[in-house]
């Protein structure tokens, strides 16, 4: 194992009260005060990190993921626990930072450069680079007031990555902005990456941190409660989220050793589910765009109003192909009663590219899982799309084209 | 605190540039400019000597200039001006800045550089428009005036000291943010800037001396305008009271800044 860029060992932040501030002003001196209130909002926290390494942060608002940057950036001291980090550290916190409206984004640019403790040879050096990679033409040299959003995240992102750090932390900023520009800050930073920068990003975007990520860090009450691949980890986050506390998440090792995750509240459950091929029988491996059906069966065990089944396909890195469920197609089942027993079959054509899908699979009351959630089962099938009689494609998305071809020549 | 001066001088340009953006954004969007950096003082000093002297035209023992009085306060202002600038925006400068606090690492001690940097250059630029009236006004400083940087370091050494240390009280009790303004403004009258020392009675005067800002005052004017040395003795009490109160803030704010960012 190599060594690590950043290690964190029993971190812990707490903000103290101490009833007057001027016990507090006392305990610096090294006066016996004791706080009268710890708040901790982080505890207990250990993880490393190693060169080269994607980290997303994930958790609720209030679940300490800001603190845990900002302990790692250094502009709060931990109140116990030690942190190594080898190497300088660039944050992306928030968008503008540090910039002054009234000047252009030139000036804005030496400034935040400059507060990120670069001297005025090594900015200017790299200015016209900064320039170029914001691509704001004229607006460079006009007042950071006369900014679009947009071009604050350019000029924002341009400085904060014009010198590669061994640490490069992003806080929810690449949500804004153009689709463009989120294409080529992602490239820049998989460039980083490749040269060894360690990216941690903070953001509820799955499929950012899918995409950037190969790790996360699911931070809950301040402690890391799960630490895995973005897929897994995301699929205990939204059981979490769907769950508010109801019941504890189980995962179940599959045999291919992905994590099945179910939750909820029990209200109704998926008893068996299976794929079927065109020619009706079980298939774990599917040609593309072949009819395949789906079949879930279903027992309700408590008497609920409403009954929904929502499902969707995953691709291997967990971002969604495609979902939807009967609160949609208006197939609400109203009243079951315990004991009744459903079969879903839902028939569709496997127009995906080659790979491996997951089904999930969801039992609620109306079109969203966050007012009920009877059964949440993330990873409750895997299949294998193949081409056997295509013609050969690249992509997740099977749209055969037709393709026709004039001769022009006279 | 070795290594906070030094992390400070790694970011010297950072200081610099801010000093000068600091500058430029008061006058942003102004049609004359940096020219506003000079007319403030001037227009200050220009309505001490005409208008005041105007209306109260009394001579001063030992200034045979018809102006005497506005050379007086002029001078005096000149060196409360400078002081005052510095502790009411030392006073602020966390509250601030508590974003760019809580969001940026870089050193904190920058901050206060910063405003004394500007201060200086304030101080400066009002020096500059001083000299300019006062050869209008037919009066000429004589060589004592050298002695002036040595006035403006323990004039920047006594503000900063105390501007520092109130700073940082302020992030954790914010009416110490209220209160400095007003004691700043009786302070301003317990220091002979406005009146001469001789006119107040013997039984003010035991406190007019414990000032530290007294000794200060009385060398500007000595140097500015009675062409005579600055009084050493009075100013040493001011020295002592200036670095032991910049030891003192520096300690604070070493002790103080990890739990600045959890407060703000």
């Amino acid at each position: 194992m190599s060594k690590s860029i950043l290690q964190v060992e029993d971190l812990g932040k707490a903000y103290r009260s101490y009833g007057s501030e001027w016990r507090r002003m006392l305990s610096w001196f090294g006066a016996p005060v004791k706080p009268i209130e710890e708040r901790w909002v982080l505890r207990h926290v250990n993880f490393g990190i190693q060169p080269g390494e994607a980290v997303g942060i994930v958790g609720q608002n209030g679940a300490g993921k800001s603190t845990l940057l900002k302990l790692i950036t250094g502009t709060l001291r931990p109140t116990e626990g030690a942190m190594r980090i080898n190497g300088r550290i660039a944050a992306i916190l928030e968008l503008g930072m540090g910039f002054n409206a009234e000047f252009t984004g030139r000036r804005n640019v030496y400034h935040v450069a400059g507060l990120m403790g670069f001297s005025q040879e090594e900015i200017e050096k790299v200015m016209p680079e900064i320039e170029s990679f914001a691509e704001i033409g004229a607006y460079f040299d006009e007042p950071v007031r006369t900014y679009s959003s947009g071009m604050q995240v350019r000029v924002t992102f341009a400085v904060a990555t014009a010198w590669r750090p061994e640490i490069l932390i992003v806080d929810e900023a690449l949500s804004v902005g153009d689709a463009y520009f989120q294409h080529k800050s992602f490239n820049r930073i998989r460039e980083f990456q490749e040269m060894g920068t360690t990216l941690l990003i903070v953001s509820h975007d799955r499929n950012s941190i899918q995409t950037l990520c190969d790790r996360a860090i699911l931070l809950e009450n301040g402690m890391v409660i799960k630490d895995s691949n973005p897929e897994e980890v995301f699929d205990f986050y939204n059981a979490i989220l769907a769950e508010k506390g109801n019941l504890t998440v189980k995962v179940v090792k599959l045999d291919d050793g992905k994590a099945q995750t179910i939750s909820g509240t029990g209200e109704a459950r998926v008893e068996e589910i299976a794929l079927y091929n065109s020619k009706g029988e079980v298939a774990e491996y599917v040609n593309v765009g072949e009819v395949i059906e789906l079949r879930i069966k279903v027992k309700v065990h408590r008497p609920v109003e409403t009954l929904v089944l929502g499902y969707g396909i995953k691709d291997r890195l967990g971002q969604v192909m495609y979902g939807t469920n009967t609160w949609h197609t208006g197939q609400v089942i109203h009243n079951p009663r315990p004991g009744d027993e459903y079969r879903f079959v839902i028939a569709f054509p496997a127009n995906l590219g080659i790979g491996s899908y997951s089904i999930q699979t969801a039992l609620v009351d109306r079109d969203t899982h966050l007012t009920a959630n009877y059964e949440w089962r993330d990873m409750a099938l895997v299949f294998n799309v193949i081409n056997i009689d295509k013609a050969q494609f690249v992509g997740c998305h099977w749209n055969e084209p037709n393709i026709k071809i004039e001769s022009l020549i006279q | 605190m070795f290594g906070m001066l030094l992390r400070a001088w790694r970011y010297r340009h950072f200081i610099f540039s801010s000093i000068k953006n600091e500058f430029l954004s008061r006058f942003a969007r102004s049609r004359l400019g940096g020219l506003w950096m000079v007319i403030h003082p001037l227009a200050q000093v220009a309505i001490f000597a005409f208008i005041l002297s105007a209306v109260l035209s009394s001579k001063l023992p030992g200034i045979d200039n018809r102006y005497g009085y506005a050379l007086y306060l002029t001078a005096g202002m000149m060196a409360w001006s400078l002081f005052s600038e510095l502790v009411s925006r030392s006073l602020t400068v966390f509250v601030d800045n508590s974003n760019l606090l809580k969001k940026m690492m870089f050193p904190r001690i920058c901050l206060p550089l910063i405003v004394s940097g500007s201060a200086l250059v304030n101080s400066l630029l009002l020096f500059v428009a001083i000299l300019a009236i006062f050869a209008l006004l037919g009066h000429y400083p004589g060589w004592h005036i050298l002695w002036l940087p040595v006035l403006i370091v323990l004039n920047v050494m006594l503000g900063v000291g105390l501007g520092l240390l109130l700073g940082v009280f302020n992030v954790f009790i914010r009416d110490v943010g209220q209160v400095v303004p007003i004691v700043l403004q009786f302070w301003f009258w317990f220091t002979p800037i406005v009146y001469i020392p001789s006119a107040i009675s013997e039984r003010f005067k035991y406190w007019l001396n414990l000032n530290p800002m007294t000794p200060l005052v009385n060398a500007y004017q000595n140097i500015l305008v009675l062409g005579a040395q600055p009084k050493w003795l009075p100013l040493t009490g001011t020295a002592i009271f200036a670095i032991v109160s910049l030891i003192f803030a520096l300690f604070f704010f070493r002790k103080a800044a990890p739990e600045m960012a959890d407060i703000l």
